[in-house]
């Protein structure tokens, strides 16, 4: 059986690349796919943590569960938000979001 | 199961959910004609939802759903509150709504903001951190589509951007801090989690990772860097409801789960509080020294609040949870007041938002110029107003659980609050300008908005029953 802490180390990667990726893309769907994976480590921490450590309840199983379906909401709008500065700007790059600035 | 703490316990949620479904239906079935009387309809909805919900169901602590949903009068209290405030932003938001571009999406706004204050309601009275991560999400993605609400105007779809990547890598972090905390305690119940916790290195990890996704949402300073931006960017009604609402119900949230979850690890989350609180005044006034658009600088001005709120909250005593609800309070009568005078002279004027065309204001629209500077010397915390018993009250908790250097820091910062706040009463009163911001009369909605902050900006800091009203029901770490 796969221990416990080899799935530790998938999400803790997964998370650290996000938050790498979140901070050195430049493109919004780049940055907004970096976001997913952080929110993505959440959920196989969960899911991992409630079947190795806590077996006879769910409620890590279910807080991944409504962690996967809050992302996706939080997604779509993202992703709304998005569509509308390309509707205005014609494209999508973060050097292009510097009407105010300090 | 008993469902029956739905119409019970649970009365302000579900009543909030009655007035969401009614605004609804109306926008759905009210036509052209009927969309007229809108405002009025919510508004009267808004104040027969308050008048409902200001009284308090029992006076003691209860659960719903199995301990998911906590009834705290002092939680009613909070919310109380927080509908007042976004009654007074429907108030105000009126003149924005009507114009052409806007006012078929109105009803809209109603929904939307209505849901995010659905959404701190259950934040606020959560006893798990699913119900709470619910509510603070759904108090969040509505607010980035309210955001970017002026979709091909300005700059709103940029601050939108800015704001939702923030929400998102925000709730993100905070969410793998709670799958710590998950994995070391075995529980996510408030209650049972406050025993399980004895301060590990993994512990305090995930409580700094928690904090950081609350903090984002409070704009403190390591983490304000959207601030500015989406204040900015976002339609002036929008931002006064970020600064106000939103953050007053996180502030509280933060400060409840502080007390009921993290009690055990008081002194690592104190030393967390103190660094945040000396960065959170001190740069954030810096920078508000340099603003010269206002709803920037009341921007910088808010986080520099938030730090102020913070104050409160280290105490972690029941003495300081009454006086961030009073600071709260206070602080949106006077953020409101300023805002509501911003909006004003923005939709009356094309747009004016830079502190030189300001110049001369009092001239030419006097009642607009005395109450914004009453509520600037409210938000500096000039005596006889109510921002200075807002303040004291704050400070003097804090310094009862010894903090004396933090508390005279805050306090040297507040001598540079004052002058940057007296630098737009200079703008408005003394400096000359040849071609001043016309005259003009603001419609009875925004009027009854603006007299409502006045009225709890002379009023509140004097009439002590609230504060001992607030008092009665506030509780503390043990």
């Amino acid at each position: 059986m796969v221990h416990m802490e080899y799935y530790l180390i998938v999400s803790t990667i997964m998370m650290f690349v996000g938050i790498y990726g979140f901070f050195t893309r430049r493109n919004l769907l780049a940055m907004l796919i970096s976001v997913e994976l952080i929110l993505n480590s959440v959920d196989i921490n969960f899911a991992v943590f409630n079947r190795f450590l806590f077996p006879e309840q769910l409620e890590g199983f279910f807080f991944s569960l409504f962690a996967i379906g809050i992302s996706a909401a939080e997604t779509a709008v993202a992703i709304a938000i998005i569509i509308n500065i390309y509707r205005n700007m014609k494209n999508i790059q973060v050097k292009n979001l510097d009407k105010m600035k300090w | 199961m008993d469902y029956s703490g739905i119409f019970t316990y649970m009365y302000t949620e579900t009543a909030l959910a009655g007035v969401i479904v009614a605004t609804l239906l109306y926008d759905l079935i009210a036509g052209r004609r009927g969309r007229r009387f809108f405002h009025g309809f919510v508004c009267f909805l808004m104040l027969a939802f308050i008048a409902g919900t200001i009284w308090p169901y029992s006076s003691a602590e209860a659960e719903v759903f199995g301990g998911m949903y906590v009834y705290n009068p002092v939680y009613g209290i909070v919310k109380s509150i927080l509908a007042i405030g976004t009654l007074i932003v429907f108030l105000q938001a009126d003149t924005w709504l009507r114009r052409e571009d806007t006012a078929f999406k109105r009803g809209e706004f109603y929904v939307l903001t209505l849901s995010t204050l659905l959404g701190m309601d259950f934040m606020i009275s959560s006893g798990h951190f699913l119900m709470f991560t619910i509510g603070l999400e759904l108090a969040s993605v509505p607010l980035a589509c309210l955001v970017a609400f002026d979709k091909y105007k300005g700059n709103s779809a940029e601050a939108g951007a800015k704001f939702i990547l923030s929400a998102l890598f925000s709730s993100g972090l905070m969410l793998y801090g709670i799958s710590f905390l998950y994995g070391t305690a075995g529980t996510l119940y408030f209650d049972d989690m406050g025993f399980m916790l004895e301060g590990n290195a993994l512990q305090v990890m995930a409580m700094v990772f928690f904090f950081a996704g609350l903090a984002f949402k409070l704009s403190l300073v390591p983490f304000h860097l959207w601030t500015a931006d989406t204040y900015q960017g976002a339609p002036t009604a929008v931002t006064s409801y970020l600064s106000v609402v939103s953050k007053g119900a996180a502030a509280f949230t933060l400060m409840m789960i502080l007390i009921k979850v993290f009690s055990p690890m008081i002194q690592y989350w104190q030393l967390m509080l103190y660094i945040v609180i000396v960065l959170s005044i001190t740069v954030a006034n810096i920078f508000a020294i340099r603003q010269k658009n206002l709803k920037r600088f009341l921007a910088f001005s808010s986080i520099s609040q938030a730090g102020y709120i913070m104050l409160a909250v280290i105490s972690g005593t029941s003495y300081g949870m009454t006086s961030l609800i009073f600071y709260v309070l206070v602080y949106m009568a006077a953020n409101l007041a300023a805002f509501g005078v911003i909006s004003a002279v923005e939709q009356h004027s094309g747009g004016k938002l830079d502190m030189d065309d300001w110049n001369g204001l009092y001239k030419t629209n006097p009642k607009l110029a005395v109450t914004m500077m009453l509520a600037l010397f409210s938000l500096a915390g000039i005596p006889p107003f109510a921002g200075f018993f807002s303040k004291f009250f704050i400070f003097a908790s804090a310094f009862e659980e010894g903090f004396h250097v933090l508390v005279l820091i805050a306090l040297l910062n507040t001598v540079i609050s004052l002058y940057y706040y007296l630098l737009v009463v200079k703008a408005m009163f003394i400096n000359r300008n040849d071609t001043p911001i016309a005259a003009f009369r603001t419609d009875a909605s925004t009027r009854t908005g603006l007299v409502l902050c006045l009225a709890g900006i002379l009023a509140l800091g004097i009439v002590s029953s609230v504060f001992d009203g607030i008092n009665a029901f506030s509780f503390g770490c043990l």
